[in-house]
């Protein structure tokens, strides 16, 4: 596949900007009569224990770079029809969206599978970093867990 | 002009240092991030003090992932991250 034709088919975006799932679906679909399904993956800011908010960091460049690779990655490995990550930067709040992952494939597992490969593998393999935000006025980053670690190694 | 590098820090490690960015000169000697590194804790001691607190430490040069034995040339980006922590 060329890289032209990857780059129709990947979308990437990293934004501090909220997205629309629909508007989103929408546009994976115009890809074309061979999509049969689309897994999708919304990750939200989850509270609990006084948390507000979280500040998203990342590094400009690097990380379009690492999640086009992994995009292209799960294009080759689940032969999808196209996928899309957008990842949210900045503070967000409880509640508020942060990632979304959507893989367009001719069946329901090459779909679902890669989701989740593309959400497990741009936990650890995106350079993304989370700040926790507390109502107490605490701000602590969040550190890695070695149980991310060992899921994104599993594919 | 002598031979240089962009550092980048981002993170804990951005804040620890309280800066996010610096250009450093670039030895002859260093040849490797692991080179680098060690010419960096003798020439400042708060690198070594930082370094030490983050001992799961990552290394990115020119925006690709890399480790103490990628090659270190004039002009290269090279930044200094703790785990990715996304999604």
């Amino acid at each position: 596949m060329s890289s032209q034709e990857n780059a129709r088919r990947i979308r990437v975006v990293v934004q501090p900007s909220p997205f629309d799932m629909g508007t989103e679906t929408a546009r994976l679909l115009t890809l074309g009569p061979d999509i049969g399904g689309l897994g999708s993956f919304l990750g939200v800011v989850r509270g609990g224990g006084g948390l507000v908010a979280l500040e998203l960091e990342h590094y400009p460049g690097m990380c379009e770079q690492s999640l086009t690779t992994l995009a292209e990655d799960a294009l080759q490995r689940f032969s999808l029809v196209g996928c899309t990550i957008i990842h949210r930067v900045g503070r967000l709040v409880v509640g508020e969206p942060i990632v979304l992952v959507l893989a367009a494939a001719a069946h329901r597992g090459a779909a679902l599978d890669a989701t989740r490969f593309l959400i497990d593998r741009l936990k650890t393999g995106a350079p993304f970093w989370k700040a926790e935000e507390f109502a107490d006025g605490r701000r602590v980053w969040v550190e890695s867990r070695q149980e991310d670690e060992a899921i994104a190694a599993r594919w | 002009m002598s031979d240089s590098v962009t550092v980048l820090y981002f993170a804990g490690l951005r804040e620890q240092f309280g800066r996010g960015s610096e250009t450093v000169a670039l030895s002859a000697d260093v040849l490797t991030v692991k080179d680098f590194l060690t010419a960096r804790r003798q020439a400042d001691t708060t690198f070594e003090a930082v370094f030490s607190r983050f001992p799961r430490m990552r290394v990115a040069v020119n925006k690709v992932m890399g480790d103490l034995s990628t090659p270190v040339h004039n002009g290269d980006e090279i930044a200094f991250f703790p785990p990715m922590t996304g999604g």
